[in-house]
């Protein structure tokens, strides 16, 4: 499916409320969240206090954050890698680029990372003539149909199981026509098949993080699929590709904030693969890349460490706001234009697009909560939108229509006796036009409310007026 | 308490215009519990649709205007997690950088409360005397349980409604769709929201849905009276007070 821009998100998210197999699927994805979160948070007596370690680790090292990303270059270079800093995506891009080059790659293969699609390194060196495979068996699929990820750890969640049996039928042109593709484990096995012969052919493996552990210079891969692991020891060449603020002290941190994860991501314990790679092959090491290198990109995120917004910084890309949001779940994540949807792109969307290009994001949210209810991290999504709401407001970039609308009503709810003047007119002229339905179908200048439902007519005078006048007071 | 708790009754806007009866309702039930009910007459919005559109300079003036009205009294009560809410949490917030309001705000927030969370957690009331034939079931609204933990409060004072009965939902806590100016932003995002709420409504069998807040009310009464469903809305302290044997939200007058 082809969305467009984040301005376009009504048009999108109309789209998409037509999309009867994109409904099915986003149904089931709140259906199972709705159980298998609590399910396995439940179990887990600490799991509100290891929230607030979890917390209070990455608050600690956002404000130290030159000091920890100094300590953790200085680690992997001890171990062998090297560090490469870039402040933007077309620094990290050419970087990743000159490094494939440097080793003469033909073949490139790569890890979940949604940070690559944040800086669309799949086009760029493609572009440059090289052959980039995706390994995750979702990002697979999305490269197989030319989409983007829907949700930041389901990234096909957004596709029915007979949608990707066509997509491997149309692509992979040798499969025999009546091997089975009813089911997951069928097509998890062909897509096994394919992905071995890249894995093994693959000169060069990137992956993103989850977490940089500056202590020890090592790199926190969390999978379910062993695809971030062949990914990163095959290849002669592993290239990290992670922002700054994927930075934590320890390896205990690190262990505190995964618990957590898997739990808020999937409904999982732990997930099957946690793989912490420190520095290049060893002499003696059985496997191993021979080149480390970490590729860490601000795009941004220095900017977000010094706005109202640095509590963003936090996230760990678990996608639990995604899959509780009741927006995300009548729309899909490919509505919000952007490479993050749900709660946490109508936070980081304006941040890295500008908000003149998205200020619909943040507006897209009835505020009700339910994604800082489930955030691991305790992240105020909310309040971060409505304070990007507040940035729209003073640049003007939301529709003059509802400004002005504001904007009356607020003079008139600022004079109180104006106000009730008015009030008592309103209520007295809704109550005379609608007594007899008790109910609009349709009303001048409440067409918003209209189109979808009806709007209750007042019940005749207001409080006020009516509690004062029984009470005499 | 040895002394009458006095009790400003912040209304809403809502209850104002549209249901004076949750007022009524409101009042009645503080008064069972022992309070004096004072109504200031000059009581008008909260805030909440500036505050939320971005627009923080009206969103504190109103806020000055609610905290003079209302800060002589022992407790601010409103019938609504979600206004409750925005004096209770916001607006702290909202004036935080004010010297001559900051600490008003502050006290205020101190004494502000959701209605039935007053009755039950603050005064410890559950002397409720009403009876209601049939079966309902009860929408938690967001604010109000997010915000303020509002959830097992109403359901322990349904329970001594004689006659009643509670159906659950199958996910009470999910947003019905309203959102204040969200629902005429995106209608057609609100409407599918709201039409995951009245499936499961429908699905309950019960004949009155329930819950403490009035633009959550009104929003699915207008879905269900669209999509032709014959079950009652209601304001949870109506039925509380024993004072819900005028129309439902959305119907005609007997």
């Amino acid at each position: 499916m082809k969305t467009g821009s984040s301005l376009e998100f009504s048009r999108n998210a109309a789209r998409a409320q037509a999309d009867a197999d994109l409904q099915a699927a986003l149904e089931k994805l709140q259906r199972d969240t709705r159980t298998s979160r609590p399910a396995v948070t439940g179990r887990l007596p600490e799991f509100e206090d290891l929230r607030d370690r979890a917390v209070a680790i990455k608050n600690h090292t956002l404000a130290h954050l030159d000091h920890y990303l100094e300590q953790f270059e200085a680690n992997v270079i001890d171990a062998g890698g090297k560090v490469h800093w870039c402040s933007d995506a077309d620094g990290a891009r050419e970087t990743i680029l000159q490094i494939c080059r440097d080793a003469d790659a033909r073949t490139v293969g790569k890890g979940k990372s949604m940070v690559s699609e944040e800086i669309h390194l799949n086009d760029h060196l493609i572009e440059n003539g090289l052959d980039v495979v995706e390994t995750d068996l979702g990002e697979y699929i999305l490269q197989l149909r030319e989409e983007t990820p829907s949700h930041v750890v389901m990234p096909a969640i957004h596709l029915k199981k007979e949608q990707i049996a066509d997509t491997f039928r149309e692509h992979h042109t040798t499969l025999d026509p009546d091997r089975p593709l009813d089911e997951s484990k069928h097509m998890t096995a062909e897509a096994r098949t394919r992905l071995r012969e890249k894995f093994l052919a693959a000169d060069v493996g990137i992956t993103g993080a989850n977490m940089l552990i500056a202590e020890t210079g090592s790199v926190v891969v969390v999978t379910n699929e062993g695809n971030g692991d062949l990914t990163q020891t095959l290849p002669r060449i592993h290239i990290v590709l992670a922002t700054i603020e994927k930075a934590v002290p320890s390896i205990e941190d690190a262990l505190s904030i995964v618990r957590i994860l898997a739990r808020s991501a999937t409904g999982q314990e732990i997930t099957c693969y946690t793989t912490f790679a420190t520095g290049a092959r060893r002499a003696g090491d059985l496997d191993g890349p021979e080149e480390f290198h970490v590729v860490l990109m601000d795009n941004g995120r220095t900017k977000l460490l010094e706005s109202g917004f640095r509590d963003v910084l936090r996230c760990i890309r678990c996608g639990a706001c995604q899959s509780a949001c009741p927006v995300y779940g009548a729309v899909g994540g490919h509505a919000y234009g952007g490479v993050y949807g749900g709660p946490i792109g109508a936070v980081l969307t304006p941040a890295l697009d500008g908000i003149d290009k998205a200020w619909t994001l943040p507006e897209a949210s009835s505020f009700c909560g339910s994604c800082e209810a489930v955030c691991p991290m305790r992240i105020p999504l909310p309040d971060l939108m409505r304070r990007w709401r507040e940035i729209a407001h003073r640049e003007k970039l939301n529709k003059a229509a509802t400004r002005r609308g504001l904007a009356i009503w607020a003079w008139a709810a600022k004079r109180p006796k104006l106000y009730r003047a008015g009030a008592r007119f309103a209520v007295a002229a809704l109550r005379l036009l609608g007594r007899r339905k008790g109910r609009f179908q349709s009303l001048p200048l409440a067409g918003g409310w209209t189109a979808m439902r009806d709007l209750p007519a007042p019940e005749g005078g207001t409080f006020v007026d009516r509690w004062h006048r029984e009470r005499g007071a | 308490m040895t002394e009458t708790p006095r009790v400003g009754l912040f209304a809403t806007c809502l209850v104002d215009l549209y249901r004076p009866t949750v007022g009524f309702a409101a009042a009645h039930l503080l008064e069972k519990a022992g309070c004096r009910v004072d109504v200031p007459a000059a009581q008008v919005c909260c805030g909440q649709p500036a505050y939320n559109a971005g627009d923080r300079d009206n969103a504190a003036a109103i806020a000055r205007q609610t905290i003079e009205l209302f800060e002589t009294f022992d407790y601010v009560v409103a019938p609504s997690g979600s206004c409750a809410g925005m004096l209770k949490l916001h607006y702290p917030d909202l004036l935080a950088d004010d010297p001559a309001y900051a600490a008003r705000a502050r006290a205020l927030a101190g004494r502000t409360w959701e209605l039935i969370a007053f009755l039950t957690d603050i005064l410890d009331w559950d002397g409720v005397d009403a009876d209601w034939p049939g079966d309902v079931t009860y929408h938690d609204a967001c604010s109000g349980l997010r915000e303020l933990g509002v959830r097992d409060q109403p359901r322990r004072l349904l329970a001594r409604v004689s006659g009643l009965k509670v159906n659950e939902l199958g996910a009470p806590d999910v947003c019905c769709g309203f959102g204040g100016t969200f629902c005429i932003k995106y209608p057609e995002v609100s409407g599918a929201m709201v039409d995951r709420k009245t499936d499961d409504i429908c699905d309950t069998g019960a004949s009155t849905l329930l819950a403490g807040d009035l633009g959550c009310l009104m929003n699915i009464a207008g879905r269900l009276t669209r999509r032709g469903e014959k079950i009652e809305v209601r304001h949870v302290a109506e039925v509380l007070a024993g004072i819900a044997d005028g129309p439902a939200i959305g119907q005609p007058d007997n």
